[in-house]
Parts: structure tokens; C-alpha cells; sequence
């Protein structure tokens, strides 16, 4: 059984019905002791940083996470749930979960050709080995959608990356925590894989 | 770097997908849920959904149509034809849609865009437009914003409310040539450059695309980011496929999932 942790983050059903379509058990809460006590969880997110904390903390959710995280519960953060796993974000003041070391910074293009937000279907460079990661192929596209990406202060917590003006981080981990920038849920096939691995995953790299 | 987009396009009028040609004479084309579920498991980027119910009784079918569709389908997918409040987008998002699409509510009431785009984003705000060229002089840009499939001239110039609404929030702007549509002969390319020329945010081309070098010319001379298209799909001429792999052995960044 995956919890999908609800924050309002706006995905959440999304999330849930492509677990549904892979036939994967899963249900939305908000309740932060049943978070505690998942088999598994996927952090879903859309929008800001910043509004996404502040709802995280009103319902006790950031402790949740990091209860579940130290205890080794699997992680799977999408998007603004990616974002928040770090220490911090130039998208807001308030303090971030720091499951994940390192910040998220804003695309600041020197090409005006560059549009931000960064949206649309872009590759994927898998840098390192990781169960979740294991049917991505070189070249796979994935559906992004953020103006902020994750600087994971660590390099050994990139595990794939993808190119707009700069390289950045699309999907970090470490240990029981894997988290991508890019809607794992609309990212087609690749994406649907990539959940269907998720659900299988004990949580550990090797 | 970003690959170009391809977008299909599907009218739905009382749940059931139907081709306008110059948005008269619509014919009846099939089940919307089934048709874009087999596109997108041809390798389409993107589907783009206008209801064209008539009665706003019936309205409740289309949000039928988008919980299936989001059910079965996992690429992102935007909703338009008969939005007029923040809260009308409320319920295709809530319903699935990731984006929004505002055309005649938002000319006949801007504001429409900034509230939607504070409540879920730009992002999520793709602003519409239909446009028609204007050969009397009468628009700075040559062109014009019609409504009601053309048939209502609304005397706005078409460049100044693509900047207009990227000013008010639209994440994105749909460039529809009424002049090109259904005609299978490519994109109004002049009209799309312009535009792509003068916003900071995607453009996608629509109206007119016919042959795979259509979408090539478009997303090129065009200048746009992504190309929507109907008629050569719908009526099978051409496959996701053919087109993706046409635009890419020219040289594109396209996504190939085959």
C-alpha cells in the first residue's frame, strides 16, 4: 500500500490514478500518523515551495516525513515534493525538510530563447545505477513543469540529470528517498515505469 | 534543451468527438476517451480538448469526459470551450486536466486569466486565440481576435492581446488562423512568427496543418514550440509516428518513444 501524502499540492489524484492503472494499492491522507506508520509513500506537488510548507507544517506533515525518512520508510518526492526534501530554496525564507542536503535555485537564462518555467518533455541522463531508475533508457523524455531545480550539496545524491541552459539534477536520492523534478504521473510510459518500479522498491540502493 | 511538441486536438461536442472544418459543419468522429487514449499510446506530447456543447446543461458530460481521460491517459492534457470563471477551471482541473484553455471568456472578460492564473498557476492559463487576417487596414498587426468561430469580429489586434494576456498571466498562447483551419494547407506562418517574435511564452501553432512539412515550417519559419493538429490525424492520413519521425530525421529535438 503506497500513502500519497495530501497537502493540496494539487496531484495527488493524478498520482493516485496512475498507481491505479499500474493496479498498485494506494490512498491519499492527510493524516500524519498513518504517514508515520506507510509501508511506502509518494510525495506529489504542484505549485510553491513556500505555500507547500506552510501547509505541511499546519498539518504536522513535515514531521511526518521525516519520521518515516529516518526510520527508512521509501520515499518518492515529484516535483515541489522534490524540491521541499532539501535544505532550502531561493523560492522562499522558510526552512526546507534537509532530508536531502543542498538548495533549489531558480532558472535564470542567458538565453531569452529559454522560457521559464521549464516545461515541456526533455531528456533524462541517468548517472547513476537506482531500482527506481532501472527501465529509464539513454535519451528518455520526461514532462517538466518548475522554474526551481534541486543542487543536492552532495554529488553522490544526483542520480539522473537533464539539460536547459544548465545541467541540473532531475532525479536525486539517498538511501530510502528518491525524488524526481519532472510529473513522474504525466510523463508517459517512462514515468508509468518508473512508479511501477517505485512500488516494488524496498528502499535500499544496492 | 526542450523537445518541440506535437498536440492533438479534439472537439467534443455532447461527449462525442467531432472535426469542425472552419468550425461549421461538425462532423461526428467517435468516442474523445478512446481517441486520445490511442494517441497516447502512439507517442503524442500533448491533447488539447475544446467542448463545443452547445447547451451549458449538457456541460456536465465534458467533465465525464475529462475523469476518463485522465484515467486512462498519462501525458499532460489541456481543457477548453466554455470556461468563465476561476472556478469553471476549478472543476476540469480538479477533474484531471493539467491545463486550462481561456478564448472567448477572456475577451469578452480579461481578468479571467489573472484570477486563473493566481489560483493555479500560469502554467496552467493557455490563452486561446482565434484570429482572422484583417485586409482593411483596420488592425496595427494585420490581424484580428473573432470569436464564435469567426463569426464575431471583436475589433481587438491580435498582437496587442497575446501581449495583453501574457501580461494578465497566460502561461501559454494557442495561435489559431481561422483563415488556415480545415484547410490542410499549412499554418499561417507569417501570423505565428509575429506572435512568437513578440511573447516570452510557448506559442503553439494551430489551424491548417496538413503534411508533416506543415509542422515543420510551423516550428521553424514559425517560430513556435509546439504544433497542434486534428484532421491529419483524425482521419488517419498521417500516424504520431510518421510526423515525429519526419520532424526529427529534419532535425528537431522531438520526443521518439518507439
Amino acid at each position: 500500500m503506497i500513502h500519497i501524502v495530501d497537502y493540496d499540492a494539487g496531484n495527488q489524484t493524478s498520482v493516485k490514478r496512475a498507481l491505479d492503472h499500474l493496479g498498485v494499492a494506494s490512498v491519499i491522507t492527510s493524516d500524519s500518523e498513518e504517514l508515520v506508520r506507510a509501508e511506502r509513500i509518494v510525495f506529489p506537488g504542484v505549485g510553491h515551495a513556500h505555500s507547500a510548507l506552510e501547509t505541511l507544517r499546519e498539518r504536522g506533515l513535515d514531521k511526518a516525513l521525516k519520521s518515516a525518512a529516518g526510520q527508512g520508510t521509501p520515499i518518492l518526492g515529484i516535483c515541489v515534493g522534490c524540491q521541499v526534501l532539501l535544505t532550502g530554496s531561493e523560492e522562499t525564507d522558510l526552512p526546507c525538510l534537509d532530508l536531502i542536503g543542498g538548495q533549489c535555485l531558480r532558472f535564470r537564462p542567458d538565453d531569452d530563447a529559454l522560457k521559464v518555467p521549464h516545461m515541456g518533455w526533455n531528456a533524462l541522463e541517468v548517472g547513476r545505477e537506482h531500482p527506481v531508475l532501472r527501465h529509464v533508457r539513454p535519451g528518455d523524455e520526461v514532462y517538466f513543469v518548475h522554474a526551481y531545480y534541486p543542487v543536492p550539496g552532495d554529488e553522490r545524491d544526483v542520480l539522473a540529470r537533464s539539460r536547459y541552459g544548465v545541467e541540473f539534477a532531475s532525479v536525486i536520492g539517498r538511501r530510502n528517498i528518491v525524488a524526481a523534478q519532472f510529473h513522474v504521473e504525466k510523463s508517459g510510459p517512462v514515468g508509468l515505469k518508473m512508479l511501477g518500479e517505485f512500488a516494488r522498491w524496498d528502499g535500499h540502493t544496492c | 534543451m526542450l523537445s518541440k511538441r506535437l498536440i492533438s486536438c479534439l472537439d467534443v461536442r455532447d461527449g462525442r468527438l467531432v472535426k469542425s472544418v472552419r468550425f461549421v459543419d461538425t462532423k461526428d468522429i467517435g468516442d474523445p476517451v478512446s481517441a486520445a487514449r490511442r494517441y497516447y499510446e502512439a507517442g503524442l506530447d500533448e491533447l488539447v480538448f475544446y467542448d463545443i456543447t452547445a447547451s451549458s446543461d449538457q456541460r456536465g458530460i465534458m467533465i465525464d469526459v475529462v475523469e476518463e481521460v485522465a484515467r486512462q491517459v498519462f501525458i499532460p492534457f489541456s481543457v477548453g470551450g466554455g470556461l468563465r470563471s476561476a472556478d469553471d477551471c476549478r472543476k476540469v482541473l480538479e477533474a484531471g486536466a493539467e491545463k486550462v484553455n481561456l478564448n472567448t471568456a477572456a475577451v469578452g472578460n480579461p481578468g479571467v486569466i489573472t484570477e486563473a492564473a493566481d489560483a493555479f498557476g500560469v502554467q496552467a492559463v493557455v490563452l486561446s486565440m482565434d484570429i482572422r487576417a484583417a485586409g482593411d487596414g483596420s488592425m496595427p498587426s494585420g490581424y484580428e481576435i473573432v470569436t464564435h468561430g469567426g463569426r464575431h469580429a471583436t475589433g481587438m489586434d491580435a498582437l496587442e492581446w497575446a501581449r495583453r494576456g501574457e501580461a494578465l498571466g497566460a502561461g501559454e498562447i494557442v495561435v489559431n488562423s481561422i483563415d488556415a483551419d480545415g484547410t490542410l494547407e499549412g499554418y499561417e506562418l507569417k501570423l505565428t512568427r509575429m506572435i512568437a517574435d513578440n511573447v516570452g511564452i510557448p506559442v503553439i501553432a494551430s489551424g491548417g496543418g496538413g503534411r508533416p512539412e506543415h509542422l515543420y515550417d510551423a516550428l521553424t519559419e514559425g517560430g513556435a514550440d509546439a504544433a497542434l493538429v486534428a484532421s491529419m490525424l483524425h482521419y488517419g492520413h498521417y500516424s504520431v509516428d510518421s510526423i515525429k519521425q519526419h520532424l526529427h530525421d529534419r532535425g528537431l529535438k522531438i520526443r521518439l518513444t518507439h
